[in-house]
């Protein structure tokens, strides 16, 4: 057996229990999930073959349907926009040389993301209580009558986002990494050019910070799709499904209605915003130059 | 005569400057520490409040104005926690699953990264690609056939279906070890390989033993993951005595009245294992998420 064959036999033989997984646990189900998606199928009765009526239903009848993707894409474009913008800010902050205890400080930063998502929900319940959780009793010492949170149709979201911007000591870490591999030559040529602290974060640090930036967004885009257990332990949804988010509506379909085909159909839009996404990240970071 | 008259001007303001912007600099410092200071609170606080919540009694836990430091420090909520909550029951399946997955993640990542780093073999580029693409992949777009699989081969109500898939890789974990064994010198396994050595000897007594910082950090997120895992466990295990610690907290949870103090103590027991891992380990953390960013 001559060199080539052998390293073939031998790297499919290492990745074999991949190839296995990938089959079993993830292409056979993806496929079988697309059957699904074309039948009516409770878990009792045999699956029932009715064409493309899921999709039809789920994009022209549902009208929850639309709101669960409202709420989905708020927690994209304000949530995700509005944790990225605080995680940068503490980590150029952070990034400066004149400041001692760096590695206190992003202890700190990091610790919330070490808390179970169980612990977390009950923490965030009792600290936005509305009459006497810590979050209102300190603005209500400001003069400040706090919201309802979670009990209010238009604050439930921007709890949410709170508990998401606490959780973002992981974006942090990987922005103080992007941030040390900056050259420290060019705020120096910089610096003779007569810039100041802004100019330097807008003109350097912000370009170059692109690769990470990048990064966290793709992956916590998919995180929220897949975000799941604080909004069932917290609000199950409500009120008045401002909190409905992607993934739990699909719980819901699967294992609360026993609705099995209506929830693949919406597996399936998922997998195809997902594609989507992943694409764009693909001809993004080739556009930018940035490979790997 | 007009030369040292010439350096005095010039050197007057050039000195002046230079002192304002010294203090231009230890004003903005200071400003920093003042913002730094401030989102650190932000992000400590919520914490404290939970471990000072879990030694507080009923009525302080409510208390408005809220009370920090609870009067008589209530260690029998943990007492509680421990006998009134099937704690114990439910600590042993976070641990038989958590340990399970861990040895899991351990050797199957290791050989498939193997696989895709240290052996050339036609195509495992283009391969790889699949691999990272299932990194995309949401659970939830698998979740409900995964569980009519599950069923169909009666592994609903076991530990099986969130040990099994453990052991057929992880594709951030894949991704994680074939970065760092990329990084390994080729010429180690090639002069292994001139004295007879076959590539599961090399894996086993040359890659392994280099690989332990990396493979700490597998061991750290795949304990995380285990020890956390909310829907994996609310999908698959219908059997209260399988019960996670999640699940079990969930459950107190939905109860019409939920016994706040035990609920502090019990998610204050839940964190803490994972806070003291955290400060013992720290640098294989710091070192696992920022490889992904960075090499992403």
């Amino acid at each position: 057996m001559n060199t080539n064959k052998r390293n073939l036999r031998n790297g499919l033989l290492f990745i074999s229990p991949w190839i296995i997984g990938f089959i079993l646990f993830t292409a056979f189900p993806l496929f079988s999930s697309f059957y699904y998606s074309l039948t009516d199928y409770n878990l009792i009765a045999e699956p029932k073959f009715i064409g493309f009526e899921n999709y039809k239903k789920l994009l022209f009848e549902d009208e929850l349907f639309y709101k669960v993707l409202t709420n989905t894409l708020f927690m994209i474009f304000i949530g995700l926009t509005f944790t990225t913008i605080v995680a940068i800010f503490i980590s150029i902050m952070l990034n400066n040389k004149n400041i001692k205890g760096m590695s206190f400080f992003r202890i700190v930063f990091f610790i919330p993301t070490l808390v179970p998502f169980v612990v977390l929900s009950i923490l965030w319940i009792w600290i936005l209580q509305p009459d006497s959780g810590v979050v209102n009793t300190l603005l209500g010492f400001l003069g400040i009558e706090g919201p309802g949170w979670f009990a209010s149709p238009t604050w439930s979201k921007p709890a949410f986002v709170l508990m998401a911007t606490w959780m973002s000591g992981n974006m942090i870490l990987i922005y103080l990494a992007g941030l040390s591999d900056i050259p420290q030559s060019l705020y120096e040529a910089a610096s003779i050019d007569g810039a100041n602290s802004i100019q330097k974060v807008l003109h350097i640090t912000l370009p170059m910070l692109r690769p990470a930036i990048l990064f966290n967004v793709i992956t916590g885009t998919i995180a929220v799709f897949q975000s799941f257990a604080e909004a069932f332990i917290i609000t199950n949804g409500g009120p008045d499904g401002s909190t409905t988010f992607y993934a739990l509506y699909l719980y819901q379909n699967a294992f609360q209605y026993f609705k099995m085909g209506y929830a693949s159909a919406m597996a399936w839009i998922l997998l195809i915003i997902a594609l989507t996404i992943t694409t764009v990240f693909f001809m993004l970071s080739k556009r930018w130059g940035f490979e790997n | 005569m007009s030369t040292p008259l010439k350096v005095e001007k010039t050197n007057q303001p050039l000195l002046g400057r230079v002192k304002t912007k010294n203090s231009i600099k230890r004003i903005e410092t200071g400003i920093i520490y003042i913002v730094l200071i401030f989102f650190a609170l932000l992000y400590i606080v919520p914490f404290l409040w939970l471990l000072s919540g879990s030694l507080k009694s009923s009525s302080e836990l409510f208390a408005n104005p809220p009370i920090w430091i609870p009067e008589s420090l209530q260690w029998s909520n943990f007492v509680t926690a421990f006998s009134q909550f099937p704690f114990l029951l439910y600590l042993k399946n976070t641990l038989i699953i958590t340990f399970s997955t861990i040895i899991g993640a351990v050797f199957s990542n290791s050989l498939i990264a193997y696989g895709f780093s240290r052996i050339d073999w036609k195509g495992r580029d283009i391969v790889f690609i699949f691999v990272l693409a299932t990194l995309m992949l949401p659970f939830q777009v698998l979740m409900v056939p995964l569980f009519i699989l599950f069923k169909n081969l009666g592994w609903i109500g076991t530990f099986l279906p969130l040990i099994i898939p453990a052991f057929f890789g992880n594709p951030f974990f894949i991704f994680l070890l074939r970065q760092f064994f990329l990084g390994i010198p080729k010429e180690l396994s090639e002069s292994a390989k001139i004295d007879g050595a076959s590539e599961l000897l090399i894996y086993w007594k040359i890659i392994l033993p280099l690989s332990k910082p990396i493979l700490t950090t597998v061991i750290i997120f795949s304990f995380i993951q285990g020890w956390g895992d909310f829907i994996g466990p609310l999908v698959f295990l219908s059997d209260n005595s399988l019960y996670t610690l999640s699940l079990g907290i969930q459950q107190i949870m939905s109860e019409n009245d939920p016994r706040w103090p035990l609920l502090m103590a019990v998610g204050v027991a839940m964190t803490l294992p994972v806070i003291i891992i955290f400060f013992i380990l720290q640098k294989y953390f710091i070192q696992g998420i920022t490889f992904t960013g960075t090499k992403g």
